[in-house]
């Protein structure tokens, strides 16, 4: 499958990340392999199948209802990088 | 040309759980911000969310109330964006396999036939965080992050484009309102955001088949504002087409101030989710005998008791209805009725005297001063004539203002009605011979100041003189 760069940017965009030129042809390209083997990987046969959505045999992991302690705000705060009274501070966000 | 709206609703109901849906951090609102976090709901690297059962219960009885199929397994996706409200860059929700499908309520308009709306989905989400701005977040010139509303649990109901104008709407908003508080999974507060409207609207030309490009409208948050926006929403759309432009798909904020609402750029490229199974959270496998009971557990909805309020009770259909607006009320009226049995007479008490003295003071029926066993020994009084309708308006505010029983109202304040037709008859003689002109008009054939007659006995009675027992002697005598 052909990855363009503009498919690169759309994704560095979506996850934030500023590439280069030269890291977006290096991405294009290794993109692109990657699902060229999907495309390999599509030709077996899975009708009948059903989709894995998870790796582990596991279903039904339940807590009940019951509150427990929360962490106070001081160490919900300690790793903020700037705080106003006990909220996080961040610039400003218009809408 | 003449343009059809269509619209369909995403509405968010944030449940009634005491802890929230990932973790054990309370729900309560109104905590000091960020003291109801955790590594889980902060989003801190390493923490596993572990799901609420009761989230579950919730979600599936929410979807057997509207008639939806429960998905046998379903599973969580991640939602990912980047918002400052959102700690982990995702928003753990349902995509591929939501808990409940392919439901429908149907709604009714006055004079209109029922019609169905259908409700493509319900899926089980974590909300975000609360931003605040300006002074609210301590001054600062940016804005303020509070965590305590991160994921708290939320159910998304998702209706078909099924509605097609804003009354519609409304109709079907209120309905799915009630059907959530009257299950108790939320407590409906549209103010404080635990029943939230998104509204997607389009118009097309009459008689077309192909929708027309929908924009998305958030932050309506009462049922005024709902039907508002959308009314706003759908004549933007037609004068935009008219003027030769076309609607482009995007997410439209609006703004109760001005009635309008205005395009929100920032949420423009946001639309790629990238939706993937959250590999945190285990499928959610719910087999027959889980749904099986949980549909036994169902209370009595409210179209159910509406009608057997009807065919059991002999409600006139208004009256079923409106007794049967939330469960509390609907409670009420029965408990009235076992202690008294006059389904009517309750009801009328309700929607009358109850619903005044509740909407004058703010109040919700669970908090009524006077108890439905009050009520009814009220009314028994009416029964045996010890006081007339109109006395008991006055004992009924007397048990509003005190609490205390009818009973102790009319001795303490004498109120019993004097049906003793001695008394009366003394009442009746003095006041013709005090008014000897107006007993002469009544016998020349006058017979409406027989209404005089009977207002002059009730008022020298102060009130108390049986009506029936005053009607009877006063045509008696006005007849000589």
């Amino acid at each position: 499958m052909k990855i363009t760069v503009a498919d690169v940017e759309h994704v560095a965009r979506l996850a934030r990340l500023e590439l280069t030129a030269a890291e977006k042809e290096l991405f294009a390209g290794q993109m692109g392999s990657i699902l060229g083997y999907v495309d390999t990987l599509k030709s077996v046969d899975t009708d009948g199948v059903v989709p894995t959505s998870h790796a582990v045999p596991m279903e039904n992991a339940f807590r009940e209802d019951v509150v427990r302690p929360s962490i106070g705000v001081e160490k919900a705060l300690a790793n903020a990088p700037n705080r106003s009274g006990s909220f996080y501070a961040v610039p400003k966000v218009i809408e | 040309m003449k343009y059809q709206p269509v619209i369909g609703l995403e509405v968010h109901v944030q449940l009634l759980t005491d802890t929230k849906i990932f973790c054990g951090c309370s729900t309560t609102f109104g905590a000091e911000p960020n003291s109801q976090t955790c590594p889980v709901c902060l989003g801190l690297p390493g923490a596993l969310p572990v799901l609420n059962k009761k989230v579950v219960e919730f979600a599936i009885k929410a979807g057997l109330a509207t008639n939806c199929s429960i998905t046998p397994r379903s599973i969580f996706a991640r939602k990912n964006y980047f918002y400052p409200d959102l700690p982990k860059g995702y928003q753990i929700s349902q995509f591929e396999e939501p808990i409940c499908q392919h439901g429908w309520l149907d709604i009714q308009l006055e004079g209109e036939a029922l019609k169905r709306i259908g409700i493509t989905r319900i899926h089980m989400e974590e909300d975000a965080g609360k931003l605040v701005h300006g002074e609210l977040s301590g001054g600062n010139d940016g804005s303020g992050v509070d965590l305590n509303r991160a994921c708290t649990p939320l159910l998304e109901v998702v209706s078909e484009p099924d509605l097609r104008s804003s009354d519609e709407a409304v109709t079907y908003l209120k309905q799915l309102h009630q059907i959530v508080t009257w299950l108790g999974i939320c407590d409906g507060n549209m103010e404080e955001g635990s029943f939230r409207c998104d509204a997607n609207v389009s118009v097309m030309p009459v008689g077309a088949e192909k929708y027309g490009t929908r924009a998305e409208i958030k932050n309506v948050n009462s049922f005024k504002f709902v039907k508002q926006a959308i009314e706003y929403e759908i004549q933007r759309q037609i004068d935009l087409i008219e003027d030769g432009g076309t609607v482009v798909q995007e997410t439209r904020l609006y703004d109760p101030n001005s009635g309008k609402t205005r395009s929100m750029r920032s949420k423009e490229e946001a639309h790629d989710y990238r939706y993937f199974p959250d590999p945190d959270l285990v499928p959610l496998v719910i087999g027959p005998e889980w749904v099986e009971r949980s549909r036994r557990e169902l209370p009595e909805l409210p179209e159910q008791r509406q009608q057997r309020f009807i065919v059991e009770l002999g409600l006139p259909p208004y009256d079923a209805e409106v007794l049967t607006a939330s469960r509390g009320l609907a409670d009420y009226f029965e408990a009235g009725v076992a202690a008294h049995g006059n389904a009517k007479a309750v009801g009328n008490w309700i929607m009358g005297e109850i619903t005044r003295g509740l909407n004058d003071n703010g109040l919700v029926i669970e908090a009524c001063p006077v108890t439905p066993v009050q009520l009814a020994e009220l009314l028994k009084l009416i029964d045996l004539g010890t006081i007339s309708g109109k006395i008991a308006k006055t004992v009924f505010d007397e048990m509003w203002r005190s609490g205390k029983s009818p009973e102790l109202i009319v001795a303490e304040q004498g109120l019993v009605q004097v049906s003793d037709t001695g008394a009366i008859e003394a009442i009746i003689d003095e006041i013709m011979a005090a008014n000897a002109g107006q007993v002469a008009e009544y016998r020349g054939g006058k017979e409406k100041v027989f209404g005089f007659f009977v207002g002059q006995v009730m008022k020298a009675s102060k009130g108390k003189a049986n009506p029936a027992v005053v009607n009877d002697l006063l045509l008696s005598k006005l007849r000589g």
